[in-house]
């Protein structure tokens, strides 16, 4: 069976990228840093190749790092192993639809 | 180390030996590609700008145009004027003939109509390529590299793989003396302050801040949010959430040097060496002209979607970094990084291959999309309304 690699880039990073094909709702991947540690995790909802899922739990509002800077904020509360992406990541930066 | 070039009148060295087609405004490109379609060895460049623009935009365009024909790519140079454009034709004919290199102009209302442009043009060029294509290459140092970066068709894999494997490349070639350019100014948001630090002075710094700030205005004016635009719904499906993300990831291909400054978009390079930013937009038929005029001789470009785009006169180096997308479009892409994501090989042992190819693609082996002719969609980046 082939490995199902999830990438944490920095120590900081609340989410990680996975790359492996066919990762559907309960798959178990296997989250692991630039340091060798790895952490096995159930996947919370069907995660296409080069999507990211949460490392922890994260609180709506918070701020969601990748790379060790931000990269949005949590649009409602993720749980752990959950996929992340527009559905409840908002970009901050070139917003021109907020008020000042 | 060296590669085989033609070495101009002015000194710098061309990768490629064309004779450029140049139309001065939109309104003469079916002139300037029907030459190009009969004379071969000629490169051209089918634009959209030139006319019924402000000022500055008219001025930004003559600057473009001017620089392309100094490109050291270019050999020759035969400007096609409509006649009555807004660019200044003559200025384009003074500037690039003090580079040392024979310049011809058409005018096609003086020359009484297409037709006859045509074949006025056909003569010209044709002995422009006869004058010029017996130049030999020579063996050159690296340090006369100019190399222009960008990244396109992103997807999570390019932050980690091909992006990892350009900067790879742009470190080295910075540190054997040569010059790389990079630029996409809308992907720096969110990594703006990264790129500041590394700037050499803090005027450098708050240059760049500035270019970043004036692109997030100007893409905020509408009152809609920039995704779907930036990031596009391509880099949306390949994992990005954000443009903070995708800039994140695009600003990997720089390299870890310091950055020397920024050019402004048709400013070409003279004396400047290490690593600069050129101030463009991601689009590539905009941002791959705009790196076209620094003189780059060659682009090395990253991607993850699989974009196929290259330029008339400027070769593109196509860096893979998805496995997947390799796999399927192979025959367009240079370099497979994707072999890094699979853990098959390191950032360092395809960032070899990759110089490996810059080298040979510099002393006249073709890229993919060179050999397939796939180059004809380019423009040039202004910044005010067509009036």
């Amino acid at each position: 069976m082939s490995l199902n690699l999830a990438l944490k880039v920095s120590d900081l990073d609340n989410v990680a990228t996975i790359f492996a094909n066919d990762i559907k709702d309960g798959t178990e991947v296997e989250i692991r840093d630039k340091k060798g540690n790895s952490e096995k995790v159930s996947v919370i909802g069907d995660v296409p190749y080069g999507h990211k899922i949460a490392v922890k739990d994260i609180k709506k509002d918070e701020l969601i790092i990748k790379y060790g800077e931000e990269i949005g904020i949590a649009t409602k509360d993720i749980k752990k192993g959950e996929y992340v992406h527009i559905h409840n990541l908002d970009s901050m930066r070139g917003r021109g639809d907020w008020k000042k | 180390m060296e590669f085989m070039g033609y070495v101009r009148p002015d000194g710098k060295v061309g990768a490629r030996n064309y004779v450029a087609i140049i139309p001065s405004v939109t309104c003469a490109n079916d002139v300037a590609n029907a030459i190009h379609n009969q004379v071969q060895g000629t490169a051209t460049y089918l634009h959209h700008q030139g006319c019924c623009q402000l000022p500055p935009d008219l001025e930004r365009v003559t600057d473009t145009l001017i620089s392309l024909g100094c490109s050291p790519n270019a050999a020759a140079v035969l400007v096609v004027s409509l006649g009555c454009e807004g660019t200044d034709h003559e200025r384009m004919v003074k500037e690039i003939a003090a580079t040392g290199k024979h310049v011809e102009i058409i005018h096609i209302q003086e020359l009484g109509g297409i037709s006859k442009a045509i074949q006025a043009g056909t003569d010209i060029a044709r002995q422009l390529v006869i004058e010029t294509s017996g130049l030999q290459r020579q063996p050159v140092d690296v340090s006369n590299i100019v190399m222009s970066i960008k990244c396109g068709g992103s997807d999570t894999t390019s932050g980690l793989a091909s992006n990892c494997v350009i900067g790879y490349v742009a470190d080295k070639l910075v540190d054997l003396g040569a010059t790389v350019i990079f630029g996409e100014t809308t992907e720096f948001i969110g990594g703006e302050k990264l790129l500041a630090r590394r700037a050499v002075t803090k005027e450098v710094g708050d240059k760049i801040l500035k270019i970043v700030d004036d692109m997030e205005t100007r893409a905020k004016s509408l009152g809609c949010d920039m995704r779907k635009g930036q990031p596009t719904p391509g880099n949306i499906e390949g994992g990005l959430s954000s443009i903070e993300e995708k800039s994140l990831g695009a600003i990997v291909k720089s390299g870890t040097k310091p950055i020397q400054g920024v050019l402004e978009y048709p400013q070409r390079v003279t004396t400047q060496k290490g690593l600069w930013i050129k101030d463009t937009p991601g689009r590539e038929p905009e941002i791959l002209t705009g790196m076209a005029v620094t003189g780059a001789q060659c682009m090395m470009f990253s991607t993850g979607r699989g974009a196929p785009q290259g330029f008339p006169s400027m070769p593109v180096i196509k860096i893979c970094g998805n496995p997947n997308t390799y796999e399927r479009m192979k025959e367009d892409m240079d370099i497979n990084a994707g072999l890094i994501i699979k853990g098959e090989k390191t950032i360092e042992e395809v960032g070899e291959e990759a110089f490996a190819k810059l080298l040979r693609t510099l002393s006249g082996e073709m890229t993919k999309n060179e050999a397939i002719q796939y180059f004809t969609s380019i423009d040039i980046h202004c910044l005010g309304p067509v009036i």
